[in-house]
Formats: structure tokens, C-alpha cells, sequence
């Protein structure tokens, strides 16, 4: 299904509005920069991007297909062509590493808004066609897209101050936080930045409230089954790791060990750097499990599962239409399968039905014998091996207890991309695949 | 006399707060000692910690997002009936009929706004490396009040009870079945037999547990209810206020004592 002039009228208003509300906040740049910076080249390129925007705004409101700005269809089918999980999972990473990497590069007021006005130049033209346009503005997906900028924001605040400190303190200086002892009174310097922040929270929400409806479908009803059926979109991150492994690990064990994980944080954590100021390099392992966790792990996959899962689950371009007819090709198979099967050329271990309990179990284990291997290595070899290589300092800091339960909540955390690899590289469906059990790994 | 001072003269005014207006550096420091609202703020603060760039704010925001979710929440109570019969068609006047037709969406979208301010909150909480001694164990306690607004958000996704509601929390609480051992699809739960009869079945296990049913349906309509309105705000306001307390204790939003 593609843009048709219908559509586009519907649209023209707020995309109108939308750019309308680009070019002022380019304007309001411009003017301080102007102002109170004296940068004069740069109040003129934002004054021209203001511009830019205003004719944008203007093309927009036409209403119709010759004029509304919007990305070519052949640039949207490529886009659509590319998407996946694969590239998806390998393009989030990327970026990410990217912007780790070269942070003092991003964090440069200029650099940060040029990106702000380029993915905000991308969500209005990408805004233009029907299929993005109808998935993002459904009224509970509004607030992801919020969050996607508010985490950007806010992570540029933080890393900023992150970078200058870093270089402060590799300069032998005391980080900014630590500048100023001067105490104030809470009544007035606290009680009323809370007042304005109440106020503007209050303001804000009846804006959102008065312009967007709560969404309300037709009546309960346990015979219709939606397709998809999602969660609510804060635990689509959990519903996406059923692609990859069963409810009990996924729904249930998973999420368990993300809240242990977290209440443990600050018991494993030792170094006693980088309390009370931002900073990347004298807390970066931290810092990079962290950022993987909560970034890699949960937002992109909330991301992914809400924008870019359809109709059973299937995966969708971002300009694509979400058929319910869309089939995709499953052959995924079990690790005994492999082993088995397909590399000794032997059937799978099987047990005459009336056999003992011993021989079935014994069986199963021969069965599994393979996986078996393969966890207990992860599980059980990996912790005291990585004690006396990568994470030998931290094995001597920590002690056993400490160590162990840090390095276990680890591979379990990480037992979530690997299986994502194993998935895409082998067809990997179970390492460990016990039905007798409902065990499946 | 100007007609304010004429107020904060009378005895009616002088009952009620215990303190003249903070006006003046004393009465700013009394003011934050007498007052029953500001005693939970102490007297004086470093500068340092409370610039908007190194707080956000968030912490802050989220607690008012409660309050104006008890607000609303309360409001919408005197609409809302947590049957079959009327929890749909209820919200469907409260749209269209009801005046102040707005309330549903600031109860809504201020919910969603309260997940979106906890992941921040914690993020800075991180960031700032506030976690650390002597707030490890406070650290904890926002994790479980992370947890509690996830189930405040989760729980009243369910009221409404249109297709979006009920087909959300079926796929959400179809989890709880796999649980290990106590979930009759999850691995373990032939453990559980005695003599010979299951213990764990699709009546008896963790999601029956979580819905009062075999599936989505009015008993889990009103365990969702109690849930929503009674149970979970109640813990979150007990642990909410252990939270601010222990800011308090621990010397602050953050750095070492």
C-alpha cells in the first residue's frame, strides 16, 4: 500500500505544523547564538535551516502527493529491502560504538544539533508515507518516539559533561561537579525550580492530553485474537526475546535476573570512582555494561518489537505494509539434530517406550550430551577461566562470592545476543531441547 | 495595611502555618523545619546538586507523575465499574459524555510518562555513579519501585477492557504459565506431584494465580482493579517514602558522605 492523496491530506496539517515548529526552534538557535554567543556564522546557517524548514512547512500543508516533502519510494523500498533483524541488531550496535567512540566529536553543541535537525528532518519526511506514519502514530506508540529523543537528549547532556570531566581529571583536576562547594537555600533555589517544574509537567501533559485521545478499540472480546497481539510496550523488549528463546527463560528467568541484576549493581561494583559526577573513563566497564544493557538490550529491542513487528510476529521495513500474508521460511534446528543427525549421520538416541526411568533419563542425557557440553562449558568453565585472564584484577578485588555472582549475571545477560548470533549465523532453534521436560534452551 | 498583610496577620492564617512568610533568610530556614510539606527538603543544599543539568529533574517528576495519577486515578474511580457489563461502556461515556472528557488521557498519558521518568531517573541515578556507598541499599529500592510502576502501568492497561486491554495482559500474563516449576507449560512442574496427581494445572499455577482464572476474564477484571487502585499504590507510597527518607539519611542525592 503506498501514499495515497488521502492520506497526504490527513497528514498535511500536522506536518505543516511539525516543520513550522522545526524552523522556530532553528530560529530560536539562531538568535542566542546571535545574541548572546556572538557566533555569527552559525546563527546564519541555523537562520537558513529555519528557512528551509518554513518552505517545507509550506510544501506540506499543500496536501498532495506532488509537493508533500517525503523520501523517494525508491530510497524507502531500499530502506524496506535492508531492514531486518540482522541488520537491524548489526546497524543499532554500530551506531552505538560509533558514538562511544568518537563522543568528543558528538557532543559538540554544533555536531548534537546538526544530528537533532537531521533525525528530525528524516522522522517528517519519513512521516509523509502511510505505512510509518500509521504504526508511529498510534496514540500508545507516541510516547516511545518521545523516549527515543528524550534518551538522545539526555545522554548528550550527560556525556558532555562526562568528556569535559574526563579531561579535567586526566589533567590531574578535580571534576566540575567537585568546583563548587557554595551551599544554597532549599526555599527559594529548590522549592521553586520543583513549583516551575510542576507547572511546566502540568502544562505539557494537558497539551498532550487535549491533542491526542486515549486509544479505545472494540470490546473485549477472547474469541477475536488481534494479529499481532502485543504487550504493553514496555515488555515488548521481553516479547521480542521469544523469538529466541522459550517463555521461561524469556518471560520468566530473564527478566527475574534483569531486577537481581540490578539490585545488585551497586554490591559488585567496587570502584569508588565516579560518585557524585559524570564521567566514562574512571568507571568505563561499568559504564559499558550499563550502556549495553539498558541501550542494546532493552530499548532497541522495545524499538524493534514495537515498531518492526507485524501481523505473527514477522519482521517489517519501516515503510513497509504490515501483511498478514507475509510468510517467512523457518528451518531452524535443534544442537542434537546437528550433532547427531547431521554430523555423525546417526539417529537421535531414542528409548523403547516401558523403559526404565534410569534409561530414559540416561537416554535424554546421551541425547543432549552435546549441549549439555556446550552450557557447561559457558557455565560452569567460563567463570574461573576468565578469573585468571580477562578479569583477574577483578577476581583478586571482588573475592569468590562477589566474582562469581558478577560474572554469572554476565554470561546470562549476554546469553541473550549470543543465541541471537547463533540464530542468524546456524539455524540454531535449542542448544538444549528436553520436551519430556518442557526444556527447551 | 495592604490586604495581604492584613491575611497573614489574622489568626486563621497564623493557625494554620507555623511560621511568617520566608521572606527573609530566618524565616527561609524555619519555613523548611515547620512545615510538614517542606521538612522532607533539608535547610540548605549545595548548589551543585540540585543544577537541572546535572539532576534532570526526573526523580521529582516522576513522584509529582504519581500524584497527579492518584489525582486523576481517584476521579476516574467515581466513573469506572469493574464489571463485564459496564468497565467498557464506562470509558466509552467518560469520552463522549462526561464533561472534563480529558481525564482518561491524563491518566494515560501521565502513566506513560511515569515509565518514561523512571527509566530517566535511573539512568542519571547511574550516570552520576549515585548508586554507590552509602546508597547501595536505596538503589535497590528504586528497582523494586521500578517494578511497582511496570506493574501500576501493566495492571491498569487491563481496565478499559477493550481488545487492547485484554490481548495485551493475555500475551503479558501468558509468562507467568512457563514459569519454572510453578507454571503448568514450564519445565519442572511434573516435579510437583503427589501421589500421582499434578499439582501445578492450568488451575492451580502461577497464572491462575495472576488472573483468578484460566484466562482473561472478569475475576482477573477485578484482581487487576484492587491491584491497580489499592494494592500497588500503596506499596509504592510506603516505599516511596523510605526512598526520600534514605535521601535524606544518605546525605543527599549523591557523592560520598
Amino acid at each position: 500500500m503506498h501514499s495515497n492523496g488521502l492520506f497526504l491530506k490527513d497528514v498535511a496539517g500536522f506536518l505543516g505544523s511539525y516543520y513550522t515548529s522545526l524552523a522556530i526552534m532553528n530560529a530560536v538557535a539562531a538568535l542566542i547564538l546571535w545574541q548572546k554567543k556572538k557566533q555569527v556564522g552559525w546563527a546564519v546557517v541555523w537562520s537558513a535551516v529555519a528557512g528551509v524548514m518554513m518552505v517545507l512547512a509550506s510544501l506540506a500543508l499543500s496536501g498532495s502527493a506532488a509537493w508533500v516533502p517525503s523520501l523517494p519510494l525508491s530510497v524507502r523500498n531500499l530502506v524496506n529491502s535492508l531492514s531486518g533483524p540482522v541488520n537491524y541488531t548489526a546497524g543499532t550496535t554500530a551506531l552505538f560504538a560509533v558514538l562511544f567512540i568518537f563522543r568528543k566529536f558528538f557532543v559538540q553543541p554544533m555536531v548534537a544539533w546538526t544530528v537533532l535537525n537531521v533525525a528530525l528532518l528524516l522522522m517528517g519526511l519519513s512521516m509523509a508515507d502511510e505505512n510509518f506514519a500509521s504504526i508511529v502514530m498510534k496514540p500508545d506508540n507516541v510516547p516511545i518516539v518521545g523516549l527515543v529523543f528524550l534518551l538522545a537528549f539526555f545522554t548528550w547532556v550527560a556525556t558532555s559533561q562526562a568528556v569535559v570531566n574526563d579531561e579535567r581529571i586526566a589533567r590531574g583536576l578535580p571534576p566540575m561537579e567537585k568546583l563548587n562547594d557554595e551551599k544554597v537555600l532549599v526555599w527559594p533555589d529548590l522549592v521553586y525550580t520543583e513549583l516551575i517544574c510542576m507547572v511546566g509537567v502540568t502544562a505539557f501533559l494537558l497539551v498532550w492530553a487535549i491533542f491526542l485521545q486515549a486509544p479505545l478499540e472494540e470490546p473485549a472480546s477472547s474469541v477475536k485474537t488481534p494479529n499481532p497481539s502485543k504487550a504493553p510496550w514496555y515488555f515488548l523488549g521481553l516479547q521480542e526475546m521469544l523469538v529466541y528463546f522459550d517463555p521461561w527463560y524469556a518471560g520468566v528467568v530473564l527478566p527475574s535476573l534483569v531486577v537481581v541484576g540490578l539490585m545488585a549493581m551497586p554490591y559488585l561494583d567496587f570502584n569508588k570512582k565516579g560518585n557524585g559526577y559524570y564521567s566514562i573513563e574512571e568507571r568505563k566497564f561499568s559504564y559499558l555494561v550499563y550502556q549495553f544493557g539498558f541501550f542494546e538490550l532493552w530499548i532497541t529491542l522495545i524499538i524493534l518489537g514495537t515498531f518492526l513487528r507485524g501481523p505473527n510476529w514477522n519482521f517489517f521495513g519501516p515503510f513497509e505494509f504490515w501483511s498478514p500474508y507475509k510468510v517467512e521460511v523457518l528451518n531452524n534446528v535443534d544442537l542434537p539434530q546437528m550433532f547427531w543427525v547431521n554430523l555423525l549421520d546417526r539417529p537421535l538416541p531414542r528409548v523403547a517406550a516401558g523403559a526404565s526411568t534410569l534409561t530414559q533419563v540416561g537416554t535424554i542425557l546421551l541425547r543432549e550430551a552435546p549441549g549439555l557440553v556446550v552450557m557447561g562449558a559457558y557455565l560452569l568453565l567460563l567463570p574461573p577461566l576468565l578469573a585468571v585472564t580477562a578479569f583477574r584484577s577483578y577476581y583478586a578485588k571482588m573475592g569468590f562470592i562477589r566474582y562469581m555472582v558478577m560474572v554469572n549475571l554476565m554470561l546470562l545477560m549476554l546469553s541473550l545476543p549470543l543465541k541471537m548470533i547463533l540464530r542468524w549465523t546456524l539455524n540454531l532453534k535449542y542448544i538444549i531441547s528436553i520436551p519430556e521436560f518442557s526444556l527447551n534452551f | 495595611m495592604a490586604i495581604g498583610e492584613i491575611v497573614r496577620n489574622s489568626q486563621i492564617w497564623k493557625s494554620i502555618f507555623r511560621h511568617p512568610m520566608p521572606l527573609d533568610r530566618r524565616n527561609r530556614i524555619v519555613v523548611m523545619l515547620t512545615n510538614f510539606f517542606l521538612h522532607l527538603h533539608p535547610v540548605s543544599i549545595k548548589k551543585q546538586g540540585i543544577a537541572l543539568s546535572f539532576t534532570w529533574c526526573m526523580g521529582g517528576v516522576t513522584f509529582f507523575l504519581f500524584l497527579v495519577e492518584t489525582v486523576t486515578g481517584v476521579l476516574l474511580m467515581f466513573y469506572y465499574r469493574p464489571t463485564l457489563e459496564w468497565a467498557y461502556n464506562d470509558i466509552l461515556a467518560l469520552r463522549d459524555v462526561t464533561s472534563l472528557g480529558i481525564l482518561r488521557e491524563l491518566h494515560r498519558w501521565g502513566a506513560h510518562a511515569m515509565v518514561i521518568t523512571t527509566w530517566l531517573h535511573m539512568y542519571r541515578v547511574f550516570l552520576t555513579g549515585s548508586y554507590k556507598p552509602p546508597r547501595e541499599f536505596n538503589w535497590v529500592i528504586g528497582v523494586i519501585l521500578l517494578l511497582l510502576t511496570l506493574l501500576l502501568s501493566f495492571t491498569g492497561y487491563l481496565l478499559p477492557w477493550d481488545q487492547l486491554a485484554i490481548w495485551a495482559i493475555t500475551v503479558g500474563s501468558n509468562m507467568a504459565r512457563a514459569s519454572p516449576i510453578l507454571g503448568y507449560e514450564g519445565p519442572g512442574q511434573q516435579l510437583l506431584t503427589i501421589g500421582g496427581i499434578d499439582m501445578i494445572t492450568d488451575g492451580s499455577d502461577a497464572r491462575f494465580g495472576l488472573l483468578g482464572a484460566r484466562f482473561v476474564g472478569e475475576e482477573t477484571l477485578n484482581r487487576f482493579y484492587v491491584l491497580h487502585c489499592i494494592a500497588i499504590p500503596l506499596a509504592t507510597a510506603l516505599l516511596l517514602a523510605i526512598h526520600f527518607w534514605r535521601v535524606r539519611k544518605d546525605g543527599g542525592i549523591s557523592g560520598p558522605l
